[in-house]
């Protein structure tokens, strides 16, 4: 009962300002502050969603697609090297700072290069969204691995334990907690991505959609694409955050006491 | 059964060297409970280092059940001062790791982990996380662990360091029962003198910087242990007898 109401009380107040905001925009449009084939208001953008319903899903789905397809694959890559990196100190010596200096390249500027060595399929697409989604995978992983518990590491050689015991009874659950936190901006920065590269080489995906749209002059079609995008990045970190609860559930529950 | 021989060990820091023990020659016997006593900084834990195989000596040898083993791991059974459970897996699961660790399947491991965690009453506790218990009830768990354990040895590092003076006592009166009933090689590391005149068949005294044995005292109690130990004259005595050692020799 009381967390139900702390619950309610966490939710109401971001949604009355939402509503709020949303209020204004809409009186604002109205009173014709604003040109509304510039800026549309958010009920014309409701009902631009609904006119364009079946495209938008075709193109929604798409990009759904696209973006799991390159998280997935990113994440198999980031946590791969992460393993590997741990067990290999030298070569994290190495390859460490190279992986840091790469992330200052920023992604627009690494999409045209792909889209010229691979050409425009899904391929340079996924290929992106892999190298975005890889970095914080890898980098969280690696903290995570190597901040486990000396005491709990220590009684564990004592008892004769292999590497590879230490691995998977201690370094791994103890990264499980940084691995989620790099999963839930890896599958964020997945959509982000999906988008950037769909502008480049607009075909299906909720990217081409909103350039087109921009291309044409249809507000209300580009802030219906903006609003769908915002929500399938909440899904897909609200369903990483959910599996991360099912998988790490041996922590006290907050506010109880061990 | 466990054999120190002439054991030394120094480290080197800022290019100084501190020799932290000397000499060190020790043994227990078969089924046998036997605890350092020794002031804090006296290099207690860097012997159990070396006993594990974790440390290098500067020389000297470690033999356990007739093999020598010095530098080698996996020979010996351990508790460590804090319980050191995996927050991530049940009480269980904790006990099963340690004889997983040591070679027994996963499924044998499960069931005797079960079995032994009814036979010592615990067996409520069996798939509480180790955050769920008081630090006594960790305590417990961490000792049935290594009682568990194939290994012959066990070594036990201030087992009850952490605990306040009651649970402390309780704890004691439950280790001793229940290893009277299970008995093993026990090196215990303490610097209780009560506790080692309580659980012990023979008592190591160790003196500081560097670290060399300079009493050992046979422990003349009859087991199983009576509770009214503490009230005897010849436990005052020991008891004496050891402090004034710790005393002088520091």
């Amino acid at each position: 009962m009381a967390n139900k109401q702390s619950r309610w009380s966490n939710i109401w107040p971001p949604v009355v300002t939402l509503l709020f905001i949303g209020i204004v925009w809409e009186l604002i449009v109205r009173m014709k502050l604003v040109y509304s084939w510039l800026i549309p208001s958010p009920i014309g953008v409701f009902q631009g969603m609904i006119e364009d319903w079946p495209r938008l899903m075709e193109h929604l789905t798409a990009t759904t697609k696209l973006s799991l397809i390159g998280f997935t694959g990113g994440a198999i890559a980031g946590f791969v090297l992460a393993a590997v990196l741990h067990f290999l100190p030298v070569v994290r010596k190495g390859l460490y700072p190279v992986l840091i200096l790469s992330q200052t390249i920023p992604v627009i500027v690494i999409a045209p290069i792909l889209t010229m060595l691979l050409g425009y399929g899904m391929m340079p697409k996924i290929f992106l969204i892999i190298l975005v989604c890889f970095f914080p995978i890898c980098i969280a992983t690696l903290g995570g691995l190597a901040q486990a518990d000396h005491q709990l590491k220590n009684y564990l050689s004592m008892i004769g334990a292999s590497k590879w015991h230490l691995f998977i009874h201690l370094e791994l659950p103890s990264a499980l907690t940084n691995l989620f936190a790099g999963l839930r901006i890896a599958v964020s920065y997945s959509v982000l991505s999906a988008v950037v590269a769909e502008w480049l080489s607009p075909k299906v995906g909720l990217g081409s959609y909103l350039i087109l749209s921009s291309r044409g002059y249809m507000p209300d079609r580009v802030f219906a694409s903006v609003l769908l995008i915002v929500l399938m990045s909440l899904l897909l970190f609200w369903i990483v955050s959910f599996i991360e609860s099912r998988c790490v559930h041996w922590r006290p529950k907050k506010g109880s006491q061990g | 059964m466990l054999e120190l021989k002439n054991i030394s060990k120094s480290f080197t820091h800022k290019k100084q060297e501190k020799q932290i023990l000397q000499h060190i020659s020790l043994y227990v016997d078969e089924g046998e409970f036997v605890s350092v006593i020794g002031p804090s900084g006296s290099g207690k834990t860097t012997l159990f280092q070396i006993i594990g195989g974790l440390e290098p000596v500067n020389s000297g040898e470690v033999w356990i059940n007739g093999q020598q083993t010095t530098g080698q791991r996996g020979h010996v059974a351990y508790m460590p001062q804090q319980a050191s459970l995996m927050p991530w897996y049940s009480v269980k699961r904790n006990i099963a790791l340690a004889l997983q660790v040591a070679g027994i399947n996963k499924q044998q491991a499960d069931s005797q982990a079960k079995e032994w965690l009814q036979k010592v009453g615990l067996a409520e506790y069996a798939d509480a996380y180790p955050h769920m218990l008081s630090g006594g009830m960790s305590q417990r768990v961490s000792f049935l662990r290594a009682l568990l354990s194939p290994q012959t040895l066990m070594l036990l590092d201030e087992p009850f360091g952490a605990l306040d003076a009651l649970t402390r006592l309780h704890m004691q009166q439950w280790l001793l029962s229940i290893w009277e009933e299970n008995r093993r090689s026990v090196l215990l590391v303490t610097h209780s003198i009560e506790e080692a005149l309580l659980l012990s068949d023979r008592i190591i005294v160790l003196s500081s910087s560097p670290a060399t044995i300079v009493d050992e005292i046979e422990v003349p109690f009859a087991r199983p242990r009576a509770s009214d130990l503490w009230s005897t004259p010849t436990f005052n005595e020991l008891k004496q007898r050891i402090y004034e050692q710790l005393h002088t020799n520091n």
